[in-house]
């Protein structure tokens, strides 16, 4: 193992190519999954940002939050069923969002709301509603009124949340009444009556389980379907389909790097055939001298990841902000484990090649 | 008692027609602290019988005995610890770890068998002082001479303090001079040790430094 790390410190250039090679993936994974963070967050924030574990939908709408509809009759059935703490009405409009000053419009997902969340405070006063900050870069200021539709329906900006955008549609909360409002006079088609809401979003009582709870309202209150949060944010449009895509490309890059670090160390084992020969002559084990390549590997993937890391961190900060990229400690945490992985089992080829070294090689060499 | 005692030693490769002889009822001793030349032409057996000697290669037939160890019994596991801790190895060419110091060299037996401490360090230096490297110690092997080089081949393998130690033609890369004075030291250091050696060596010149010769040819030892 010593020897390992020697070699390491002394001969650095010997790894410069494997470690690059790594850097550049360690950094591709990282912005890839930093992408689809970002996508997802984007797509999910509104879900995300329940903290109550159960929302509720319509029957027929096909786990869809936008074809759902509750009346009022269903959500007062809803807050009746024995063991619901909370059940509070949601609904959005997805409407073009004019900023003053600004000549195109914005895409702007307006929340209708009853009860605060994990990330918006108690709805506002009509007329005015808490946005989402990835509007700030689209010029949108505190105080400023933005106007929503055709119809021009005016909200006046009185805070500013994070994390709660909607199929890639920047969050704009307001109370229900400016929603209907909002949504009715812009998308008559989809006009609501009042008291009807998209979804309820339900907190069970203390000590009892949302599963239960689900069953229960769906047996208990006609033509609604119940679903946890993650199986929401599932029927997502899109969703599935997008982790899906970059898992595979994600995948496939894991796999790529556990070739990298294959290639470069069985050409370095094939490389020093006869310095290993010379070691287990002297009586170096199979099992030390594979001990040491792995170490070598594992190292060079850490100083791959430090490096890539940086590199994906110093890139963030330069790239325009209409490109998603949300940089986390877990994706770097899955990136790191997923590179030790492929580091490991790449290294791994090697081992047969080193056992099969015939200490006897060590001599009668020239 | 003797350092190294092979008895009717055959080592075959291939089987049927295709068989070859390497190793011939080969049956040599080694005296505790004796050392001897093993010459012979290319091909002739030397290199195997070095090998088998030093636990590299198992005989097809026969015993080999190195001091208390009957090595011919050892599982290739037994045999790697056998080497590590009884066997002193010399290769052509030395054949250092070229991004290590001298010291570290010497100090890669050590490694290799998980030791480590102060004591194993002061013997690393010492040797090397002995050897004449005292101020060579921080040197990599592209830093010294060849002559250096295979001097600190010679620290590495006394750093065990192995019960035998084995040279393969160590001073086939130096000038006759400088030969001269390696096989010296070889011989002031395995005397010094009252450690028993084997000297496989093309040059006959180098022989007389060795207490017997020994001859092969064809895999037969010449009376």
């Amino acid at each position: 193992m010593k020897l390992a790390w020697r070699e390491l410190i002394r001969r650095p250039n010997r790894f410069l190519t494997a470690g690059m090679a790594l850097t550049l993936i360690v950094l591709l994974l990282l912005v890839l999954g930093g992408i689809l963070d970002a996508l997802i967050q984007s797509s999910t924030g509104l879900l995300k940002a329940q903290s109550a574990p159960l929302i509720v939908y319509s029957a027929d709408s096909k786990s869809s939050i936008d074809r759902s509809r509750i009346t009022q009759a269903q959500h007062d059935g809803i807050a009746a069923v024995p063991g619901v703490h909370e059940a509070t009405g949601l609904g959005i409009a997805l409407l073009a969002g004019h900023i003053d000053g600004r000549n195109e419009p914005s895409d702007v997902a307006v929340f209708g709301y009853e009860a605060p969340n994990r990330f918006v405070p108690a709805p506002p006063s009509p007329g005015q509603g808490y946005a989402d900050r990835s509007l700030r870069s689209e010029g949108l200021a505190l105080g400023d009124t933005i106007e929503l539709g055709t119809a021009r329906t005016p909200v006046r900006v009185i805070g500013w949340i994070s994390g709660t955008d909607y199929n890639l549609q920047s969050g704009l909360w307001v109370d229900a009444a400016t929603w209907r409002e909002a949504l009715n006079a812009n998308i008559p088609d989809a006009a609501v009556a009042p008291g009807t809401f998209q979804a309820v979003v339900v907190t069970p009582e203390e000590g009892v389980t949302p599963t239960d709870l689900a069953a229960a309202i769906d047996t208990a209150v006609p033509a609604v379907t119940t679903f946890t949060i993650d199986e929401a944010i599932a029927g997502l449009p899109g969703v599935r389909q997008q982790q899906s895509v970059f898992a595979s490309i994600i995948g496939t890059t894991f796999v790529i790097a556990g070739i990298v670090v294959a290639l470069f160390f069985a050409l370095l084992t094939i490389e020093r055939i006869g310095l290993l020969g010379v070691l287990k002559a002297i009586g170096a084990s199979s099992s030390t001298l594979a001990a040491g390549l792995t170490l070598q590997a594992v190292l060079i993937a850490v100083g791959a990841l430090i490096v890539g890391g940086a590199l994906s961190f110093g890139l963030a900060q330069v790239l325009p902000d209409a490109v998603p990229l949300t940089l986390s400690t877990s994706r770097f945490a899955s990136t790191a484990f997923g590179l030790l992985a492929s580091a490991l089992i790449g290294s791994a080829i090697s081992f047969r090649r080193i056992i099969r070294i015939d200490p006897a090689s060590a001599v009668g060499g020239a | 008692m003797r350092a190294l005692d092979m008895q009717d030693v055959r080592k075959t490769y291939g089987s049927g027609d295709n068989e070859v002889v390497a190793l011939d009822q080969v049956t040599v001793t080694v005296g505790d602290d004796e050392m001897i030349a093993l010459v012979g032409p290319s091909g002739s057996g030397k290199t195997t019988l070095l090998s088998i000697a030093g636990g590299l290669l198992s005989p097809t037939d026969g015993a080999v005995v190195v001091g208390p160890h009957h090595v011919t019994e050892y599982s290739r596991k037994e045999l790697t610890r056998f080497r590590r801790e009884f066997i002193g190895f010399v290769f052509q060419g030395a054949n250092l770890v070229p991004f290590l110091t001298a010291k570290e060299n010497l100090l890669v037996v050590a490694d290799v068998a998980g030791k480590r401490g102060k004591e194993i360090e002061r013997r690393a230096e010492t040797l090397l002082e002995e050897l004449g490297l005292g101020h060579r110690i921080k040197n990599t092997p592209p830093q010294l001479s060849g002559g250096e080089r295979q001097r600190v081949a010679i620290g590495r393998a006394l750093m065990n303090e192995p019960e035998l130690v084995l040279f393969d033609e160590p001073t086939s890369a130096l000038d006759s001079k400088l030969g001269e004075q390696v096989m010296e030291l070889i011989r002031d250091e395995v005397k010094g040790r009252g450690t028993a050696a084997i000297v496989v060596t093309h040059d006959t010149r180098m022989t007389h430094y060795a207490d017997r010769i020994v001859e092969i040819h064809d895999g037969r030892l010449v009376a």
